[in-house]
């Protein structure tokens, strides 16, 4: 059991980072993840974080870096948010391409024009298919376990993935929370020294990120689609060992009040604390509603959702990210596509909320709740709602 | 001059080759023979980051490999960025005893486009933070790999697939970007410009390049006969050529003095290194003797600069 503390959740993934060992850094700051970074930073500075920290020009740079750290053996972490991530996407493809087990922590914002600092999920929803392991925090405390556990999972050998820790800006980044942390001793105990597969060593010359051939090319990613499908088992290997070491259990999905109710809100990180209040509220109304929040992104989690959504009528999407034109909100799209194979399935409502750091309120999911009662009543559902448009 | 002693270069030079023979390289390949120079001395204690590009592409067909050094290839315009990673990579780690232990020479690599174009910011940055490695621009004047378009790098009336000569149009109508300068103005401890048709030296500037402690940068003019269109076994001759002639001066930058490595009184008339060039073919006699006065004019600047600088004094490095 570790010592209970109340910390600031960006400072929180910086000691999960430190207790991890992590042997480089390599950021440039955006808000508003640059706490993450300035507080790994300081730890170098004081002598408490033996790594080497690469204050890079752009976050290109940084991931760039952050390859070559990798492919020397040393355990890699980066942050970023936005832009940044957006500046990142060319190298986002490479890192796993070339198997490299990087940890980045994205604390998610709303991408310019117009510029916005503020929270949404846009950046990473545009980076879905970069083949790293991705996964969504609510809280503080799963902030710093998540980030704890995406270095055992990058770095599995079974695994070689870059792994993603998603947080959202502000509204988790930003706040302060009680947590347990956990002591140097237990994390060392359960995380050991990172041990590579292939490094760049003169002792043994190997040749990483060499020209694919149409001949070659598909196989190879053949393999990486292997490797991401194939950290699903690691991921709840990973939690399961994380729970029994320190208590706390995590699932690739998190059902809350959903077992009989007809309709369920499904959504992705922070906001289900104020979606677990209206369901509260609702149910107390005698609405049967329930929520369920999907915690690992990819590999995406289809037998958890099925099972989770099982016997709903309607599932309620919340999407903090617009797909301009498109299907639905990301996760909504994302979810159909996932039922869609089902004799009996539930019909899936996509709604937008909370861009660009506007709040999504008890009263917002009220009327997500009520406009998919419209919808089961009526038959018909548009592609995607935006809610709390100021009219 | 010991270019000259043919028969005795060949058995001072190691004969190990760490750049095999056997890549995919354009016959009379410039920029093959620089590599190949240049991974002669720096031996096999080297790991090489890659920008995308001619080099990349010609080494790397999976699963065969010219490299018998490590070597990593991440993107165009991130060569210097990945050697930071890999160079303060393996500072930590030989620290932390997880790496073995010893001198590894990191050494980045990148086209004209990938290091005065797109790789411009990354290496500004690499070598801003003072990472310990050596960066070689291997310059043939154009994005060759993808079929000799225009680069920064590209000399005043070249003409190339994206700055066509034509009715209207001399080719390149701007004059070619002065990376080495804008290198030096990071204050490098090491600047050298070389040219793979001087071969020893080409390689004592590796040598120092790779001995000196911090960034270090070589900026290789690397002749192809392929984009320039002149012979395919005319490559080092136009090197010698672009030498002999002043286009590209070869001196050498320490600790922010410049010194000009061959001082000619009398050089060769820039006629005889743009004549053999199909790139040059459509210049009139007027655009000549304008590429000629720029050509004079930057190299006498050149000699005034060395003979300024040997006397100047220079603020301390190791002081900071």
């Amino acid at each position: 059991m570790g010592e209970r503390i109340g910390l600031e959740v960006s400072l929180a993934i910086s000691e999960a980072v430190k207790l991890a060992r992590v042997d480089a850094v390599a950021a440039y700051p955006i808000t508003p993840q640059t706490h993450i970074v300035e507080e790994l930073a300081q730890m170098v500075a004081d002598g408490d974080l033996d790594a080497r920290y690469i204050m890079v020009e752009s976050e290109h740079s940084a991931m760039s870096a952050c390859c070559g750290t990798a492919a020397v053996g040393a355990r890699t972490f980066t942050a970023t948010a936005s832009q940044g991530l957006a500046l990142m996407h060319e190298m986002l493809f490479i890192a796993s391409g070339l198997r490299l087990p990087i940890v980045m922590a994205i604390a998610n914002r709303a991408l310019s024009a117009p510029l916005s600092i503020w929270g949404d999920q846009s950046d990473v929803m545009a980076e879905r298919d970069i083949g790293w392991v991705q996964m969504f925090a609510e809280t503080g405390q799963e902030a710093f376990d998540l980030t704890l556990c995406c270095f055992k999972i990058a770095e599995d050998p079974r695994v070689l993935l870059p792994t993603i820790i998603n947080i959202d800006g502000f509204t988790l980044s930003h706040v302060v929370e009680p947590l347990e942390m956990e002591s140097q001793e237990d994390v060392d105990a359960w995380l050991p020294t990172y041990v590579p597969q292939v490094i760049l060593d003169p002792a043994k010359p190997v040749t990483i990120g060499p020209v694919g051939f149409p001949e070659i090319y598909t196989e190879i990613k053949k393999q990486q689609d292997m490797a991401l499908k194939g950290s699903y088992d690691v991921v709840l290997e990973v939690w399961d060992g994380f729970e029994k070491k320190f208590g706390r259990a995590y699932k690739p999905v998190e059902s809350y009040r959903a077992e009989d109710a007809e309709i369920i809100i499904n959504l992705i990180g922070a906001i289900a604390g104020t979606a677990r209040i209206a369901v509260d509220r609702m149910r107390d109304e005698g609405k049967k509603v329930g929520l369920v929040r999907t915690r690992l992104w990819r590999p995406y989690p289809f037998v958890e959702m099925r099972k989770a959504l099982d016997g709903a009528k309607a599932v309620a999407v919340v999407d903090r990210a617009l797909s301009f034109g498109g299907p639905g909100g990301p996760i909504a799209s994302e979810l159909r596509s996932c039922l869609y194979p089902l004799q009996k399935k539930p019909v899936v409502a996509s709604f937008i909320a909370g861009l660009g750091g506007r709040d999504v309120t008890i009263d917002d999911f009220y009327t997500i709740v009520a406009e998919t009662e419209k919808v089961l009543e009526t038959g018909y559902t548009d592609e995607y709602k935006m809610i709390g448009v100021r009219e | 001059m010991a270019e000259k002693s043919t028969e005795f270069i060949p058995r001072l030079l190691p004969p190990r080759e760490l750049f095999a023979e056997g890549h995919r390289g354009c016959q009379g390949c410039g920029e093959a023979l620089a590599l190949r120079q240049v991974l002669k001395v720096a031996g096999p204690n080297t790991i090489v980051c890659s920008a995308t590009g001619c080099m990349e592409i010609i080494s790397s067909p999976y699963p065969e490999t010219a490299w018998r050094v490590p070597w990593i290839h991440v993107a165009f315009e991130n060569a210097a960025a990945v050697a930071s990673g890999v160079e303060a990579g393996i500072k930590i780690l030989q620290k932390k005893g997880r790496y073995p232990e010893g001198k590894v020479n990191v050494i980045a690599i990148g086209g004209d486009g990938g290091t005065a174009d797109i790789g411009l910011q990354a290496l500004s940055g690499a070598l801003e933070r003072r990472h310990n490695f050596t960066y070689v621009c291997t310059d043939n004047e154009a994005y060759m790999n993808t079929g000799i378009q225009r680069s920064s790098s590209t000399p005043w009336g070249a003409s190339t697939t994206t700055s066509p000569s034509g009715k209207e149009s001399i080719g390149q109508d701007v004059p070619k970007k002065n990376l080495p300068k804008i290198v030096a103005a990071h204050d490098i401890p090491y600047l050298a410009t070389a040219c793979p048709s001087y071969p020893l030296d080409l390689m004592n500037k590796t040598r120092k390049a790779l001995e000196i402690e911090g960034p270090t940068y070589l900026h290789v003019l690397s002749p192809c006969p392929t984009g320039w269109r002149h012979a395919i076994d005319m490559a080092v001759e136009m090197g010698r050529l672009a030498v002999e002639t002043g286009v590209f001066p070869l001196y050498q930058i320490v600790e922010g003095r410049l010194k000009l490595d061959m001082v000619m009184e009398k050089r060769e008339p820039v006629i005889d290194y743009l004549k053999p060039q199909g790139r040059f073919r459509h210049l009139n006699p007027e655009q000549i003797e304008k590429i000629q006065k720029g050509v004079d004019e930057y190299y006498e600047s050149l000699v005034y600069r060395a003979e300024c600088d040997a006397k100047a004094p220079m603020p301390d490095a190791e002081e900071w």
